[in-house]
């Protein structure tokens, strides 16, 4: 089983979601998806500031196999995205909860976070897709 | 696999499965009006023999004409060993590879034709060739709004002084997605597209700026000046170029202080015959900032594990086999032959030979426009200097003298009346490397007669 920290939300389109002390929430995609992705070699941020609904895409992930759209699990304005990954976008395959995370919202609606996935119902949705 | 055609039992089969009836039946969501009532106006089968005598007779009506049209297609002479060697079965036969380990032969090629392209042009990268130059402009407008991070304008400038045609594809491949051409109007005295004219088209950001150099007309652009707006006004600047053209005159990868952004044409003049109007082939260069947003794929040159050279694809992210539904690029395919001729072309005259036809297609235009100006009531339309195409206006109706050349067994020149009223009646006239003197001075003669006649 891939790795599923449960203090993470997740989404069914394979996002993560980790709410931050200052209630910001920063999103990143699942160890289970960037093993399915396979090598990661390209990664669009969005603009700062842009303005993103619950389920819009919001960055592409491309690896040798495909270009995948990223979701916003949540509504809110994009405060910071991890520039890092220009230069490294592997950075995601080795470090998909940490170092590799891809954006960071200031969500409309903090509470809308709970209606999400937690990590025993995630591990079930890909138990269920396989 | 093999491609063996459905018998019926093989139809009834499948539709009982599904439980359908007829085959009509799985179009039934297709309007009846919509639908071919079968072929009209086709007439019954003919036997090979009688093909073969039809079209043999068709073939004599034909007679080589005296060609002195350009308006985006040349007739340029081409070594029969281009030809020869494209139509060799390995290349002949290769469609566009979608493997790495497809073809290497076909995958250098098209390396070379991409290191060719980047290098005439001044760019960073290229393509590996699109359906046409018209298509490739209009793929380089889609690709500048997606590029453009400084502003949010779907604007771009069009000189009206571009090839109409291409105009016409442009607007057609990019208005469904929200784009408008603003078309920038030429100074009637120079034939050039001014920099005031940019600021007149009165708006303060746009996504594109297009150059086009040399202009339809033939006459040469102040594309320092232009470009240099461009990037003032936040706006990328497009460079429509003639390859062969480029031998001479300044890259596009350095026009004015930043030099072009993008730059595309039609490789037609590079060892592809005339040939009815195709096919053709486009191409597409850019800055590296850029790259990802190229429509169409990328060669590259690597070293295997046992460290031996070899060719691979390395850069396809707009295309339907890597993002899906979100493609970006409509060219599903590239003109894997042409540009392998192209390449041969390229490669057999060099960087030098290049120059010398580009010289010499200069001089012919020159010869013919003196030649021709020198008949009463003819005179070029601009002043502005010019290439290998030179707009001539007429003392009489341009289609009924060009009707009468044809008479003469000579295709005249492209009529500027039909897109152009303001200028009629005129002319476009080109002299490539293969018109001879005895040739233009035999055009200049007839013209005369011609015009004589008219008065």
């Amino acid at each position: 089983m891939n790795d599923l920290p449960t203090e993470l939300r997740y989404s069914k389109t394979h996002e993560w979601a980790r709410i931050e002390d200052d209630g910001t929430v920063t999103v990143g995609i699942t160890d289970h998806a960037q093993d399915t992705l396979g090598d990661i070699v390209f990664v669009e941020l969005p603009d700062c500031g842009r303005q993103v609904a619950a389920e819009e895409p919001c960055a592409v992930v491309e690896s040798v196999k495909a270009a995948s759209d990223i979701y916003a699990p949540i509504a809110g304005e994009v405060i910071a995205v991890n520039t890092a990954l220009r230069d490294a976008p592997d950075t995601i395959n080795n470090s998909p909860y940490t170092d590799g995370w891809i954006l960071r919202l200031k969500p409309d609606e903090p509470k809308a976070l709970e209606a999400l996935l937690d990590a025993a119902a995630y591990a079930q949705l890909v138990a269920d897709e396989s | 696999m093999s491609f063996i055609p459905h018998t019926p039992e093989d139809i009834a089969e499948m539709l009982a499965v599904i439980g359908v009836s007829a085959i009509d039946t799985l179009f039934d969501e297709i309007p009846a009006d919509l639908r071919l009532k079968g072929l009209e106006n086709i007439p019954e089968a003919l036997s090979e023999l009688e093909v073969t005598r039809l079209m043999q007779a068709r073939a004599r009506l034909d007679r080589p004409l005296l060609n002195f049209v350009g308006a985006g297609a040349y007739e340029h002479h081409i070594p029969a060993v281009v030809w020869q060697i494209a139509g060799r079965g390995e290349f002949y036969s290769a469609y566009t590879p979608y493997q790495a380990e497809a073809s290497q032969g076909t995958l250098q090629v098209l390396y070379e034709f991409q290191s060719m392209m980047a290098a005439l042009t001044a760019l960073d990268a290229a393509n590996a060739s699109l359906y046409d130059g018209a298509s490739a402009l209009a793929e380089a407008v889609l690709m500048a709004v997606r590029a453009n991070r400084q502003t949010h304008s779907r604007q771009v400038l069009i000189p009206r002084a571009l090839h109409p045609a291409y105009r016409r594809v442009v607007r057609t491949l990019t208005a469904p997605q929200g784009i408008e051409l603003i078309e920038v109007p030429f100074a009637r005295q120079t034939g050039q597209t001014p920099v005031a004219a940019l600021a007149e088209a009165g708006i303060d950001e746009c996504a594109a700026v297009i150059i086009n150099q040399p202009n339809f007309f033939g006459v040469l652009e102040e594309v320092d000046a232009l470009t240099d707006w461009a990037h003032a006004h936040k706006a990328l600047a497009i460079a429509l170029v003639n390859p062969i053209a480029l031998a001479l005159l300044k890259p596009p990868g350095e026009w004015g202080a930043k030099g072009a952004d993008i730059a595309c044409g039609e490789a037609q003049p590079l060892g592809m015959p005339l040939s009815a109007g195709g096919p053709y082939a486009g191409f597409m260069c850019c800055k590296r900032e850029h790259v990802r947003q190229l429509p169409g794929r990328i060669v590259g040159r690597t070293i295997d594990r046992d460290g031996r050279t070899g060719f691979t694809l390395t850069l396809q992210a707009r295309e339907q086999h890597i993002r899906r539904g979100k493609a970006t690029s409509n060219i599903c395919t590239n003109q894997g032959l042409m540009l392998t001729a192209a390449t041969i072309h390229l490669a057999l005259l060099g960087a030098e030979g290049l120059e010398r036809v580009a010289a010499t297609c200069c001089a012919h235009t020159r010869l013919l426009a003196e030649r021709l100006s020198a008949i009463p009531g003819v005179k070029p339309c601009f002043s502005g200097p010019c290439f290998h195409e030179r707009a001539l206006s007429l003392p009489a109706p341009s289609a009924a003298v060009l009707k009468a050349l044809v008479a003469e067994g000579i295709l005249g020149g492209f009529d500027l009346a039909q897109d152009y009223p303001e200028l009629a009646p005129a002319l476009l006239v080109c002299a490539t490397e293969l018109r001879t003197a005895d040739e233009i001075a035999l055009y200049a003669e007839r013209l005369s007669a011609i015009l004589a006649s008219h008065r």
